[in-house]
This record gives structure tokens, C-alpha cells and sequence, in this order.
């Protein structure tokens, strides 16, 4: 192709810089401490223990919340158990929907304060947590109310029932929406639940509890218990519980897997990514560029379908190469709650040092690296939009998850070749290809073992879009009609 | 008159489309209720299981590829050469000391199963497949692919329908599949394997060995490359070790528990979509000419 | 200046567009915010870009003298604002409007090529168009021939640009594509590669005759083909989003984008320009706003 024959060389300039635009704190209220949910009220915790949530664009503490120790742990398994034994299993299936279809509304009606609280908590930028996170979280309650009392066209030919409790444990990636992607499908198939939310992002978990309060549902159907790694194994290992609902690292998902091995609880795991992103000489380029800034600098990076592997072929790889450059160069990075904002700040200092970590090793591994030349803010934790050239199949930074935005670019050549090198990893979440020919998509989608495959776009996530991952990615879908079949027996 | 000295049956293991002996030289015995020896099986070893697991891989994206149409066919091939040695397999039942009646009616179930799950073949995926009306401007679509290479743990109960109804609806879904066999009930298991061999199926597809649960129980779940497993009426102890070893690859772990085999709840599609991966394909829509706005 | 190339584009150098993902690019720019003295700047840029236009059969020398003295003059009332960038007519307009802007910065850009049809032989487009230079016209608002291009024949289309740029001398050509008429964005893509090759200094969405006129992502379409253009060749090409854009807000969108797509050294009245009548008002109700802090009505701008 003539492409290759392309001269590239003059330089674009960006220096794009816009007066700060900041979202207003004070539309959201949030506590100095909040209580444990259950049965539906704040109750203090057994544990007698709390902990800091802070806002890692400042360092600043925001609240503090309580650490549920064993005891709590019980004490919400028995109210959710008591709930489920009690008014919501003898609820009649549409009354149920009711109660989930005013979740989805009251979220609406608060999704400013929602948005608001996502951002400072979590470092999201307030762009995302506005236009995706909230009203993602609210339609998903919405759809999955639906479902309630239309099981039997789901299921054809079977009767379903519900599991009984649920045991939920969510991560900090996506606070709200990883909420409501357990609850609602939970509650609609009749299952009451109990929701631990991460240890770094638990404030908009605790909002919702505070709106389901509102909502009038049922005590103990929903209880929101805080805490980290330990309160979760006390979930996971409660006696009580019928079902493990999962979405983290894919360490832990193993841990979780053993931890259930002597019991009868049913198992679903949103595991960890390390998705392929494949441009074609044919592709949109432009486009593409987009999807490939959109798979992997969309919320820092955090994100376990993150296209964090591209692979582009070479006729097009200076090309796409140059574009992606200075699309990069006009991101802006920096305070979460400004409304310009479009990579915030890294969740926590951890998860800073775990990215910092990979970059050191993909330096060391001879890989080349480009960062993005925007100044960083003085306090909190926060990491330039990064790319590494020059990666091999076998570098660490093009096996691993990092979880942050460091994107890995090797080239190809053949279409057999980018299909076994993307499949070529124990994950299987996502893929993304970009091609404008209809038949090659169509070959290239279905040999891709991942269970969400997106063709000439990226990361787009809808309620009724069943998504999870094939391998070591985890077992189980969520969302769609696929997602009732978690909560049914 | 000299009577007809018979000529018997050595029964050995099937991997990759072959009838090899186990690679350990071991065997076992099979006898009959007065405790005469009805065959030497081969007891089946770690290394059989590894060969058998390399051979249902690399059938793994041919068979998978097929259409489902073809699948079906061949599938319906198993059913008809499974009712051309009728007589066989029934016999076979009569040695291992069924009840003439009983032979009959299981003989009769495991042909009907297969009939119906070749039948499921080019149908699971319309009825279990969905075009998802998402809010933004994109097609998006959910349709159930093969899990992989599974490896199944025969119902130890039962001797053709078990196999047959745990065998059946992994293949009908486009998966491989290497098989234990019942270990007192093993006769069935390797002249299945024979009927397989002789239906069309590609090697690889099928693998079945002949051995000890307790044995081969933990390789079946520990193995890296089989992306599930599907066990028959293990007990809770059993269970508790294929569950923690699976955990080391996140294993689809399918558990079954009491079937009565000959009935229809025996079957369905869901024995199928058990060992699926819904897949979810997205693709922009353009809006050229949609009404009102040409951009 | 004389064409970067006597040849077609190789096409296989241009990229396919994906609609969607071209119009949720272009939506993204809507989200910028842009508040306080990066808003003021903006729209004190955005005036300085407008080509102040009047394209109507009933044009007469009377209108377009007051529309001359409001390119000049737009708010008296507020200190310090800058004139537009051009005043647009019609040729038989274009010496009216020379002389009233006489001793001002504002160039006077004429529609020429059988505006807005584009619909007559190549010698009545050259007449036209060196009648316009003529009397005096700094730019040149050409249309290209929207049938020949859906038929294919992209090097009559190719030619005819060629011919009209030698034509113009050393005024600026602006190329209309029509983009309502292209209808899809492969073709405006197309369209734009061969525009930029045959020589055009500007490339435009629209003549504003036709619906849709200029919108973000058709413009964002071009914008990007003029980044590959800088990007192989060093030249670089300016942009005219004509038709539509009558808010200050949507204006400030089309800043962002060009800003992030381009880069800043577009962010002038050489390389950027918005074709439009009313905008000038709204942007000065903005500004007024902006320095008062109370919202304006449309009585206290003047209309012309």
C-alpha cells in the first residue's frame, strides 16, 4: 500500500489550557461518619472500628466509615436473610418492581449529588461520573425493574426461583454503577443482598442506602456494609449466604473461588482484562484514535475492559502513531470536579505506586516510552496519559494488568497473526477491532475469545449489554437478559 | 463337535481419534455380579488425561468452527450408528448384569437423547441468543460460544445413558470434551467410543478413559488448559477438591446431582448453555437519511 | 500560489469515517466548559472570525453599506472589540463594499463559480470569479460542482479548482463543498483531499442555501483532513464552517474543536472563519452579559 510511503513530519502545537470550570461541592451533602446499613438503618458497628475514605485529588480526608468486623458481618446476613424469609420472598413480583423502578427514579432526581460525591471520592472526572456512571447506574435499576415479575419469558420452558442472599463485594473502578449492576438484578429475581462496597470508594454506596431508606423498601433487603479485604472474606465465608457476586482483581476471584469450594453458594466473578484493541490498515483512523484514547485513558485506566493492548498493523502504525500523539497532547488532566477534566486523579496512592511500578518495568524491558506533557497538580495522586512502543508479546507490561493508563502498541502484520496474539493471554474480558470491512469484522468478532467484542468503537456499556469475560476473566454475565441468570435457580 | 472359542474384546482407552492402551501399562478388572472377570480395562493415567486434554485442544477451534447444521448431522450420525449396534451395547448391559428389560430401555434413551440433542444443535443459540436494544446509536448483539475443552466426570451410576446425556449436549455446543468413564460400568463407555470413531466426529473432539475418580479426580480440575468441568453425582469431599483446584485457571465448574437418566428431565437446552459463554458483539449504526437530520 | 499537487489525492491515503463515532467525537467538544476569561477571550476571537454575510437576491448597494459599517462597528458601546474578519456578497456588490470598508482591516470576500449552484460552464465560473477580482475582491467563496462529484468525476471537480485558483491571483480561494449535498462523510472527506490538492486556501462546509448547512462533525471531518493535509505536506489549510451557527455558545464549541484538533496556531482569522449573519449578535449579547452580569435583549444590539 501506498500508505507506507506517507512523510510525515510537521508538528501540531497544543497548548490547550481553559479557565477551571469547577462543579459546585455543595450541592452534595456528605457526613463526617457513616454507620453500617442494615436492616434498614445506620447502625453503629460491632467492631466498634473506622476508617478514612479520602479524596485522592487532595490527600484530604473526606469522611470517616465504618469497618464491619465479623459480628456486623452477621448481624447483616441474618437482617438480609430474616428480609428474604419474610415480606420481600412472599412480595408479589410486580409490587418488587415498584420499589426497584423507584430506586432508578430517586437516583435521577439526586444524580447531581451523586456525580458530585463519585468524583471527590473516587478521583473520577466529574464529566464521566455526570454523563456515564450515574445515569448507568439509574437505567440499569430501571431495566432490571422490569424484569421483575416477566422471569418466565427469560427463562423458557423452566421455573426459576430466587437464590436467597446474596453476598456482593463491588471495587472502587466504577462505585455506583458496580452497585447497581449487583443490586438490581439481585432484587429483581427476588434475591435480598448484602453489598460491600471498596474501602477507597464506599461514600456513593452509602448515599444509596440513604436514598433506599427514602424508597420505603423493605428493611434488610438492601444492606451496604463497609470495609476492606476482611470484611469481605467474612462475607464470603458467612455460612448464610446462597451466592458470591464478585468484581474484582483476578487474585482475588481465585481466593474467593477456593474460599466457597466446601459450600454450595453459586459463583459469578467480574475478573480483571487485558483487552486487544486491533486497528486495520482499513479502519476509520480517526475514529479509531478515539476508541483507542476512549479504551484506555476513560477513567484513568481503571477499568478491567480497558483496551490496554493495541495492536495495529503496520501499513498504518506511524500514521495512527503520530494521531494518537497529539490526541493526547490536548487531554487535560487534573482536578476530577472540573468540568473540563478528562483523566482525574488515580484512586489511590497504592494503585499509583502499582502504575508507577509497571512503567519502571516497561522502561526496563527496553520498551519506549511517551508521555503526555501536561502539569500534573502539586497534591494528590495523579499519572500522565502514557504509551509504550516497541512491546513485545512477551513484555510484562503486555501480560499483566495494570489498571491505569499506560497503553502497550505492538504492530502486526496478518489478520491470523493479531488474532493469536490476541487471544494469547490467560483474560478474556474485551476486545476491540476496527475495520471498515463488514466480513472481516465478522471473522475477526468471532474468533476473539472475550465475551464483549466491540467492532469500530470501545467501551460502551448499556443495561440491557450483557458483559463478562470468557477464561481467567471470570465466569458469569451482568446486564441483559444473560445477567438475570446470576440470581436464579 | 468342537464349540467356537469367542473371540474377546480388549477395551482400551479412545484420545485423539485413537484407540490407544494407557501409557502406564495398568489396568483393572471388571466383573460380573459372581464375580467372574468380564475384561481387563485400562486404568487410565495422569499422562493419559494431559494426551487426551492436548487432543480435545486442538480439535477445540475445528469443531467449534463447524457449522452448527453440520454438527447436528453428525451428531444424528452417533444416533444412527448407536441404533445399527443396538444389539451390542444392549449385550453389553446384559453382561455387566442388567435386566434384558432394562438394557432395552436404557439402549432405547441414550438413542433418543443424542436424537435430541442433535436436534438442539442449530436451534440453542437462536432461542438463547439476543439482539439488545441499547440506547446509544450501535447494533448489539449476545449470542452463547463454546466454553472450550471440558472435562466431564461420568455419572459413576450409570453406564451408556449417563455418558451419553453428559457427553452430548457439551459437543452439540461446539465444545471438546475428554470423558471419564463410569469405573465399574465401563463396557458402554469404549463401544460408544467406537460409534463416535465411526460417525464422522473429528478425533479430538470426544476422548474417553476408563479409570479411578479418586485418581484422576484432581488433574481433571487442576489441568490449565480446560476451560470447564462437569461432574455427575461426586460427593461433597469430591467436590470440594475439583471446586479449590479450578480456582487455579477460574474453571466454569458444572455440578450435577441426582438425574433419573431414562426420564426427559434428563434433558434439556440448558444442559447445553451450562458449558456456553454469552459473547457481545457491539457495531456503530450510522444515521445517514434516519429522518429528519441528514448529519 | 500555485496547486501542492497537479494531481488527484491517492484516496488511499484518506480514512473511512465511522458516523458514530464521528458525531460522539464532535459531541465530546460540546462538553467543554468554558467559563470566565477564557469565554470572554473566546468571543472576542469568535467576532473577529465571522465573515459578516448578506447573500440575498434583493441585495442592494444601501444594505450592504450598512452592513460594511457594522463589520466595523459592531457594539460601540463596548470598548475595544475587534472588527469581523470579512464582509461576503455577491460579486455585483463587491466595489460597494470596498469602498465602505476602505481604511479598515476587513477583506471583502465575493461567492463567485455560479454561486450557490455552482451550474454553468467552466468559462462563466472563470468570468464571474475574475470579475469579482476585478472589483476588488479579496477572497473568492467558490462552489464545486456537487453533480460531477457524486457522478465520479472527481478530476473535472479537481480541474475546475485548479482553473478558478490560477484565476484568483493572489487572492484567497475558499472551496464550498456543499456538505448537505455530499451527504455522507466519506464524501465531504473525499471532497476535502481533492479541494486541498487542487490548491484551495480555505476549505468551506456550505452555501447556506441548503440544509443541513455547517455542523460539528461534518466540520470536525474537515478539519481532521486538514490536519492529514499539514501532516504530509507542511501546508497549512483554513476552514469555514458557513451556514447555521448563530449562537455564541455553539461558536465557543467550534473553537474547542478546532483548537483540539488542529492545534492553536489555527486560532486566527487567517486559518479559521465562521460564515454567518446573526452570530455577531449573540456573541455580543454574551459578552455585554459577561462584563454586566445581567442577561441582554436583542433590542440593544443594532441589526443590519
Amino acid at each position: 500500500m501506498a500508505k507506507s510511503s506517507k512523510n510525515i513530519q510537521p508538528a501540531l502545537k497544543f497548548n490547550i489550557k481553559y479557565a477551571p470550570a469547577p462543579e459546585s461541592v455543595s450541592a452534595a451533602s456528605i457526613n463526617e461518619q457513616y454507620n453500617l446499613f442494615i436492616n434498614g438503618k445506620f447502625e453503629k458497628p460491632l467492631s466498634k472500628k473506622y476508617f478514612d475514605t479520602i479524596n485522592p485529588a487532595t490527600e484530604q480526608k473526606i469522611a470517616s466509615v465504618a469497618e464491619a468486623g465479623t459480628a456486623d458481618v452477621d448481624k447483616a446476613v441474618k437482617a438480609a436473610r430474616a428480609a428474604y424469609n419474610g415480606h420481600w420472598g412472599k412480595m408479589p413480583a410486580k409490587e418488587r418492581a415498584k420499589y426497584i423502578f423507584r430506586i432508578a427514579r430517586m437516583i435521577q432526581e439526586r444524580a447531581r449529588e451523586f456525580a458530585i460525591i463519585e468524583s471527590l471520592d473516587g478521583g473520577k472526572p466529574i464529566r464521566e461520573s455526570r454523563d456515564i456512571d450515574i445515569p448507568l447506574a439509574a437505567n440499569h435499576f430501571f431495566y432490571y425493574a422490569g424484569w421483575a415479575d416477566k422471569l418466565n419469558y427469560a427463562f423458557p420452558n423452566r421455573n426459576v426461583s430466587p437464590l436467597g442472599v446474596a453476598g456482593q463485594i463491588i471495587p472502587w473502578n466504577f462505585p455506583l454503577l458496580m452497585a447497581a449492576w449487583k443490586i438490581a438484578p439481585a432484587l429483581a429475581c427476588g434475591n435480598t443482598v448484602v453489598l460491600k462496597p471498596a474501602e477507597t470508594t464506599p461514600l456513593t454506596a452509602l448515599k444509596l442506602a440513604e436514598l433506599i431508606q427514602d424508597c420505603d423498601l423493605p428493611p434488610g433487603v438492601v444492606n451496604i456494609i463497609t470495609g476492606a479485604g476482611e470484611t469481605g472474606a467474612a462475607l464470603v465465608n458467612h455460612p448464610d449466604i446462597d451466592k458470591i457476586a464478585f468484581t474484582g482483581s483476578t487474585e482475588v476471584g481465585k481466593i474467593i473461588q477456593r474460599a466457597t469450594a466446601n459450600t454450595h453458594k453459586k459463583l459469578t466473578l467480574e475478573l480483571g482484562g487485558k483487552a486487544a484493541n486491533i486497528i486495520f490498515e482499513d479502519a476509520p483512523i480517526d475514529q479509531a484514535v478515539e476508541g483507542i484514547i476512549n479504551g484506555i485513558y476513560f477513567n484513568q485506566g481503571h477499568v478491567c475492559c480497558a483496551g490496554s493492548r493495541l495492536f495495529v498493523q503496520e501499513s498504518v502504525y506511524k500514521e495512527v502513531l503520530q494521531k494518537l500523539k497529539d490526541r493526547i497532547a490536548t487531554l487535560i488532566v487534573g482536578n476530577p470536579l472540573d468540568k473540563n477534566t478528562d483523566v482525574g486523579a488515580i484512586n489511590s496512592k497504592q494503585q499509583l505506586q502499582t502504575i508507577q511500578k509497571y512503567i519502571a518495568i516497561g522502561k526496563k524491558e527496553g520498551a519506549e516510552m511517551f508521555e503526555s506533557s501536561c502539569a500534573l497538580p502539586n497534591k494528590g495522586f495523579f499519572c500522565r496519559p502514557t504509551l509504550f512502543t516497541n512491546v513485545a508479546q512477551s513484555s510484562r507490561i503486555a501480560q499483566e494488568e495494570i489498571f491505569g493508563p499506560v497503553l502497550a502498541i505492538q504492530t502486526f502484520r496478518t489478520d491470523d497473526e493479531v488474532i493469536e496474539k490476541a487471544n494469547n493471554t490467560p483474560y478474556g474480558l474485551s476486545a476491540g477491532v476496527w475495520t471498515n470491512k463488514g466480513s472481516r469484522i465478522f471473522n475477526i468478532t468471532t474468533r476473539l475469545r472475550a465475551g464483549v467484542v466491540w467492532a469500530n468503537t470501545y467501551n460502551k456499556f448499556d443495561p440491557v449489554s450483557p458483559f463478562g469475560g470468557y477464561k481467567e476473566s471470570g465466569f458469569g454475565r451482568e446486564g441483559g437478559l444473560h445477567g438475570l441468570n446470576a440470581y436464579v435457580k | 463337535m468342537t464349540e467356537r472359542i469367542d473371540v474377546l474384546k480388549t477395551y482400551k482407552l479412545y484420545i485423539g481419534g485413537q484407540f490407544p492402551r494407557t501409557e502406564s501399562g495398568r489396568y483393572y478388572a471388571v466383573k460380573n455380579a459372581n464375580g467372574k472377570l468380564i475384561a481387563n480395562m485400562c486404568l487410565a493415567s495422569r499422562k493419559d488425561f494431559r494426551d487426551a486434554v492436548v487432543a480435545a485442544r486442538s480439535a477445540f477451534s475445528g469443531w467449534s468452527g463447524k457449522s452448527a447444521f453440520n454438527r447436528s448431522q453428525i451428531l444424528y450420525r452417533i444416533a444412527e450408528m448407536m441404533e445399527s449396534r443396538r444389539t451390542q451395547l444392549i449385550d453389553e448391559l446384559l453382561l455387566l448384569g442388567y435386566k434384558s428389560v432394562d438394557a432395552n430401555n436404557e439402549v432405547s434413551a441414550a438413542i433418543d437423547r443424542m436424537v435430541y440433542y442433535a436436534g438442539w444443535c442449530d436451534k440453542y443459540q437462536q432461542v438463547f441468543s439476543s439482539v439488545n436494544p441499547v440506547a446509544s446509536p450501535h447494533f448489539n448483539f449476545s449470542v452463547p460460544e463454546p466454553t472450550g475443552v471440558v472435562a466431564i466426570v461420568a455419572s459413576q451410576q450409570s453406564a451408556l445413558i449417563g455418558l451419553v446425556s453428559a457427553i452430548a449436549p457439551v459437543i452439540a455446543g461446539g465444545n471438546t470434551c475428554v470423558v471419564l468413564a463410569a469405573e465399574q460400568l465401563p463396557l458402554s463407555a469404549i463401544s460408544f467410543a467406537e460409534i463416535i470413531h465411526s460417525s464422522d466426529v473429528p478425533a479430538g473432539v470426544v476422548n474417553i478413559l476408563t479409570g479411578k475418580v479418586s485418581e484422576l479426580l484432581k488433574y481433571f480440575a487442576d489441568h490449565m488448559d480446560v476451560n470447564a468441568v462437569v461432574t455427575y453425582q461426586l460427593t461433597n469431599q469430591e467436590m470440594q477438591l475439583v471446586k479449590e483446584k479450578s480456582a487455579l485457571n477460574v474453571k466454569r465448574v458444572v455440578e450435577y446431582n441426582a438425574i433419573s437418566w431414562l426420564d426427559d428431565t434428563a434433558q434439556s437446552p440448558y444442559f447445553i448453555t451450562d458449558v456456553q459463554e454469552i459473547k457481545t458483539t457491539w457495531h456503530p449504526i450510522e444515521t445517514v437519511a434516519a429522518g429528519k437530520s441528514g448529519y | 500560489m500555485p496547486a501542492v499537487t497537479a494531481f488527484l489525492p491517492d484516496f488511499r491515503n484518506t480514512p473511512q469515517i465511522d458516523h458514530v463515532g464521528v458525531e460522539e467525537r464532535a459531541a465530546r467538544f460540546t462538553k467543554r466548559s468554558i467559563k470566565t476569561e477564557s469565554k470572554v477571550e473566546g468571543l472576542k476571537l469568535a467576532l473577529n472570525m465571522i465573515d459578516l454575510t448578506t447573500l440575498e437576491g434583493k441585495d442592494t448597494d444601501g444594505k450592504v453599506k450598512q452592513l460594511c459599517y457594522k463589520a466595523m462597528h459592531l457594539h460601540d458601546a463596548y470598548p475595544g472589540l475587534p472588527t469581523v474578519a470579512a464582509i461576503c456578497v455577491y460579486p455585483s456588490m463587491v466595489a460597494v463594499a470596498k469602498k465602505a470598508l476602505q481604511g479598515s482591516n476587513v477583506k471583502v470576500a465575493a461567492v463567485a463559480t455560479a454561486f450557490p449552484s455552482g451550474q454553468a460552464s467552466r468559462d462563466v465560473k472563470l468570468r464571474d470569479t475574475k470579475f469579482a477580482i476585478d472589483q476588488g475582491a479579496d477572497e473568492i467563496d467558490m462552489v464545486i460542482s456537487r453533480g460531477k462529484f457524486l457522478q465520479g468525476e472527481y478530476n473535472f471537480v479537481f480541474d475546475e479548482i485548479a482553473a478558478i485558483k490560477e484565476a484568483c491571483g493572489n487572492a484567497r480561494l475558499k472551496v464550498i463543498l456543499e456538505t448537505g449535498e455530499l451527504v455522507t462523510y466519506d464524501n465531504v472527506r473525499r471532497a476535502s483531499e481533492i479541494a486541498m490538492y487542487a490548491g484551495a486556501d480555505f476549505i468551506k462546509t456550505s452555501t447556506g442555501k441548503i440544509q443541513p448547512a455547517a455542523t460539528m462533525p461534518v466540520t470536525l471531518v474537515m478539519l481532521e483532513a486538514i490536519r492529514d493535509f499539514y501532516y504530509r505536506t507542511g501546508k497549512k489549510i483554513a476552514m469555514k464552517p458557513a451556514g447555521g451557527i448563530s449562537k455564541a455558545k455553539a461558536a465557543l464549541h467550534y473553537l474547542v474543536m478546532v483548537q483540539e484538533t488542529l492545534g492553536t496556531d489555527w486560532l486566527s482569522n487567517e486559518w479559521f472563519r465562521f460564515g454567518a449573519s446573526s452570530l455577531a449578535n449573540d456573541v455580543l449579547m454574551q459578552l455585554e452579559k459577561e462584563r454586566t452580569g445581567v442577561y441582554q435583549a436583542a433590542n440593544y444590539f443594532s441589526i443590519d
